[in-house]
């Protein structure tokens, strides 16, 4: 047998930013608290901004590397590098800490019980987490490898690598901590739950196929048409742990908890580049391993979109707390988005890459507003607190309003394009009935979203409510970002439509 | 080349948008004087288009300008106006001036002045937009985006109940607009099947051999748009409470001009496009629009609210609009594009001195606060006669004009439907006479003791529309040379010929 070989030119990216998380560590080990933060800074943003050069330099070839394990093919390097931008601008968030006068959004030390007179002591002293950094870059590489990986093992290595980091993340909130911690335990306990769905399923592929690789299992597929227990049980058990990293209905219910306990900058990268990974992922295994199946896959993901469009959206009218709101709000997107992979053609493909692209910048903007309304206590995510916001800050509450109409999928936003790419896609398919279901939830959702431009712009501002704090170049950045993306892929979407059309399929 | 006029009479009020955003909050004076200006050089633009436009043209579209927008899906911004575009973006840029100088002191308590011009404005380049597009995609953008500036007008600048209202409307065009873009894809994707190469262009859509059941399905999804937005009987509940929570110069804009987008594309976008689903469907729609009429008519008189009447009495008249068009007659299309100009000048008249009216006595709307107007304020009472004799088409005005061209071309094929719907006049007179006998005759009521006449301001607003109103009700001839081959060219595409007359005209051969 000989040594596997290996191009590390071509999987530079992962090095460079899994190199970068291990440094990290290294860091937290051995430099001084003072030293720790700024050298953390210049470690993420630079890794990231050097993986992304390295995945545009090496993004002229398509293979398959490392013993065919990792797919670099068009799709697979167009959604590394959208997670690496929406890392960026996510780190941003992340970074900030001019908006709550302790310090950054989280606890000084994770392991101070809440409330408790060593955590009081930690914050007056100035203490910050910098831990959360390297954990940020682990995530992130987790994240990459999924989208990437083209077999159900290294996929399942990538779902733990993105996934553990995330759950000590969302308990680390500095406010509201008994809610964080609530929420991360949440996370955790059905995210394990999740993965061995995803396990299991793939054991019983492999017993079926006799590999875990995608390739040889779409091959199986064709070659042994007869088989179907065990086939059955793996595609069922493996759409299971994705469709609930994607956070579709029924396997939704840990989304809201997750969103509303989290700080919200992490709130923001889970909800946006967790999102891209899962949905790439998903579409890999569906597409490339499950391909020969899309006769028996198509229906179950038509029933599982339409379900999960309304529920969503009829569920968010009842919220009155704006993270939660927007939690169910992204379990609705997260339908409109597997309308497009239900589709099954590169139609459907492209239009779920740019639902994303659109999503994930909308969503990175949300947050990033939630972060700065604020009183003493920290976050107001109570929704008639909102009220006047239109009057006190006009021009974060026109952003906000842009983004609320984005999501609404009203034109000459970038949330209209992906809309209309992805009823294109569908109608395309011959799926008119679950276009009808995304017009009806479409309707239902734009009740929840026009809601709160209503209580922003229609209404008197309440006397003790919030405040927008003033942030830091950081935010004001990320905000900035966010708007411009949503509103020019409103506008001029072509160039970014070329991009995704260049990309072309997955390789196998 | 060709300059882009079309554009550039978009850009017009767009950049006065702008520039009002970048004046100083405090000079509100300033800010009105800035607007009135752009909108009075939008109108003067479009003034000198309409003597550039070529009446005898044999081309569809005139001033045409075109570029690639979305070319992955063969989507341009594309622009073009026939003669029923052109009339309704003169309209358009004729109410917005005039809105603008009645609206002068619509935003007095806190609320941004400059928001309140800088939507109208933002509206009127839709405005144009939406009647000069002739990409359909471009067309269906226009169409949503109008939402929202006219939802803030409504919901930022309102009555008491405003939020409520312009919830409302919004979720009910919405809902139109949304079926809408699932038929509109379902229009792509046939171009795709046919041409190969999927297009949003008019012509080319105009162009495709859609097959009958097909044809039938996509006509809905754009029908119910269009119905929502005219508002035909029964999607027209929004409507009331719009207008009366909306200001009056934003209840103009909106009834006098946005909801013609949705006759416009009955018209254009419609008959053309689905000729035989448009045939499949004219008797149902021709019993929506009389049951409108009718209904319209009869709920008209129960409403106390002044704002509510308006509104009830334009459902009534769209009606009549509707019918026009669904009898595939040239009579009933010219007088249907004639009685949306009409109609619209009409709207402006009768909110207009209404809003004078309600201002002047703390904003009340129930008619029954009001009496004897024409004993203290002799001018306001004039020009309320004026709108009352408008709105009912007196002939010698537009709407007479519009309406009776509606009748004769329902006559000359449906004479049962013409009977019903000529009651509906016979109705709308009563209810019209009613409404300016109880507001302006009689004792004058405690609200009406010592309010002051109208201003120089007010009859400067008013003055114009009344002009129009007369001159187009005794010589519409130039409205028809402009119309008259537009509505032609889509009878043609339809493939109907006018029925001959049954009933002798003087001289004529049975």
């Amino acid at each position: 047998m000989t040594a596997p070989s290996i191009d590390f030119l071509t999987i530079l990216p992962f090095i460079i930013v899994g190199g970068a998380a291990v440094l990290g560590v290294l860091v937290e080990t051995f430099l001084g608290r003072r030293a720790r933060r700024p050298v953390q800074l210049v470690l993420v943003f630079g890794s990231l901004v050097a993986a992304f050069s390295a995945l545009i330099w090496q993004s002229g070839t398509r293979s398959l590397e490392v013993e065919g394990a990792l797919a670099l093919d068009g799709p697979g390097v167009l959604l590394m590098g959208l997670i690496i931008i929406v890392a960026f601008v996510s780190a941003m968030l992340l970074a900030e800490r001019q908006l709550d006068p302790a310090g950054d959004a989280f606890a000084p030390r994770a392991s101070a019980l809440p409330g408790s007179v060593e955590e009081r002591e930690l914050t007056a002293r100035g203490y910050l987490q910098t831990e959360v950094w390297p954990l940020f870059l682990f995530a992130v590489l987790g994240m990459l490898l999924f989208v990437t990986s083209t077999n159900l093992l290294i996929m399942f290595v990538a779902l733990e690598v993105m996934s553990l980091p995330l759950y000590l993340l969302a308990g680390m909130a500095r406010r509201r901590r008994l809610l964080s911690q609530e929420a991360a335990l949440k996370y955790f306990i059905l995210g394990a739950f999740s993965s061995a769905f995803f396990l299991f399923g793939s054991a019983l592929m492999y017993g079926f196929a006799g590999s875990v690789d995608f390739a040889v299992i779409s091959d199986a597929l064709a070659a042994k048409p007869g088989e179907t227990t065990l086939v059955v049980g793996g595609v069922a058990m493996i759409s299971v742990g994705l469709l609930f990293k994607v956070g579709a209905v029924p396997f939704h219910q840990w989304v809201p908890d997750v969103y509303q306990g989290s700080p919200a900058p992490v709130t923001a990268f889970m909800a946006a580049a967790v999102k891209i990974a899962a949905v790439g992922a998903l579409l890999r295994v569906y597409y490339v391993a499950f391909g020969g199946l899309r006769w028996d896959w198509e229906p179950l993901l038509w029933v599982i979109a339409g379900l999960t469009m309304i529920v969503g959206s009829l569920v968010a009218i009842a919220q009155t707390d704006i993270k939660r709101m927007i939690a169910y709000s992204s379990i609705a997107q997260v339908g409109f988005i597997l309308m497009g992979v239900s589709s099954a053609s590169p139609q459907g493909l492209q239009a779920v890459i740019f639902y994303l692209i659109a999503y994930s910048f909308t969503t990175l903007g949300i947050f990033a507003v939630i972060s700065m309304v604020r009183d003493a206590s920290g976050e107001v995510t109570r929704l008639d607190q909102w009220a006047g916001l239109g009057r006190t800050s006009p021009v974060v509450a026109t952003t906000f309003a842009i983004f609320m109409l984005a999501l609404a999928g009203i034109p000459l936003t970038s949330g209209f394009i992906a809309k209309f790419l992805v009823f294109e896609a569908a109608l395309s398919a011959g799926a008119v009935a679950l276009v009808i279901v995304g017009v009806v939830a479409s309707v239902i959702a734009a009740v929840f979203y026009v809601r709160v431009i209503v209580i922003m712009f229609f209404r008197d501002p309440v006397e003790g409510g919030p405040r927008v704090a003033v942030p830091s170049a950081f935010t004001t950045l990320a905000l900035s970002i966010s708007a411009a993306v949503t509103v020019i892929l409103g506008i001029l979407p072509q160039p970014v439509l070329d991009l995704i059309e260049q990309a072309g399929v997955f390789l196998r | 080349m060709t300059l882009p006029l079309l554009t550039i009479l978009g850009v017009i009020p767009l950049v006065g948008a702008l520039v009002l955003l970048a004046l100083p909050k405090g000079n509100a004076r300033l800010i009105k004087q800035v607007a009135l200006a752009f909108s009075i050089a939008a109108l003067v633009f479009t003034v000198f288009m309409g003597l550039q436009f070529d009446a005898d043209s044999t081309a569809a579209f005139q001033f045409v300008e075109s570029y690639p927008w979305i070319p992955a899906f063969g989507i341009s911004y594309s622009l073009g106006v026939d003669g029923i575009g052109l009339v309704l973006v003169a309209l358009a840029t004729t109410l917005v001036p005039v809105t603008i100088l009645a609206g002068w002191n619509d935003v007095e308590d806190g609320r941004s002045v400059k928001g309140y011009f800088a939507l109208i404005l933002v509206l009127e380049t839709l405005m144009i937009g939406v009647f000069s597009a002739t990409d359909v995609f471009l067309f269906y953008v226009l169409f949503e985006v109008m939402l929202i500036p006219i939802y803030f007008l409504i919901g930022r600048y309102g009555g008491p109940n405003r939020a409520y209202a312009a919830v409302k409307f919004l979720i009910y065009s919405l809902v139109g607009g949304l079926i809408m873009l699932a038929a509109l894809i379902g229009l792509y994707i046939v171009s795709v099947d046919q041409l190969g190469q999927g297009t949003f262009d008019f012509a080319s859509l105009v162009g495709l051999d859609i097959d009958p059941t097909t044809q039938k399905i996509l006509f809905l999804g754009f029908f119910i748009a269009f119905a929502i937005k005219a508002p035909l009987w029964p999607f027209h509940t929004w409507l009331p409470d719009a207008a009366k929570e909306a200001t009056p110069a934003t209840s103009v804009l909106l009834i006098g001009v946005l909801d013609k987008v949705g006759t416009f594309g009955m018209i254009r976008y419609l008959l053309p496009i689905f000729p035989t689903a448009s045939e499949f469907y004219a008797p149902v729609i021709i019993a929506m629009a009389v049951i409108g009429i009718i209904y319209g008519a009869l709920v008209a008189f129960g409403q106390t609210d002044m704002k509510r009447l308006f509104a009830y009495s334009s459902m009534s008249h769209f009606g009549f609009i509707a019918l026009g068009i669904f009898v595939f007659t040239s009579w009933g299309a010219t007088g249907s594009v004639v009685y949306m100009l009409a109609h619209g000048l009409s709207t402006a008249a009768i909110f207009l001195t209404a809003g004078f009216l309600m201002q002047r006595a703390g904003g009340l709307g129930a008619i029954a606060a009001y009496g004897g107007v024409n004993k203290v304020a002799p001018v306001l009472a004039g020009f309320l006669l004026f709108a009352t004799m408008s709105s009912l088409a007196l002939p010698g005005l537009a709407s007479f004009v519009g309406e009776f061209l509606v009748l004769l071309g329902t006559f000359s094929r449906y004479v049962v439907v013409g009977v019903i719907a000529s009651i509906g006049i016979v109705l709308t007179a009563v209810y019209a006479l009613r409404y300016y006998q109880k507001v302006a005759t009689g004792p004058p009521s405690p609200h009406v003791e010592g309010i002051p006449d109208l201003r120089g301001r007010e009859i400067t607003a008013l003055v114009p529309i009344v002009l129009l109103t007369i001159v187009l009700g005794v010589y519409p001839a130039p409205v028809f040379d402009v119309v008259n081959p537009a509505v032609e060219r889509t009878l043609e595409v339809v493939g109907v010929t006018d029925p001959v007359p049954t009933i002798g005209v003087l001289g004529g051969e049975q």
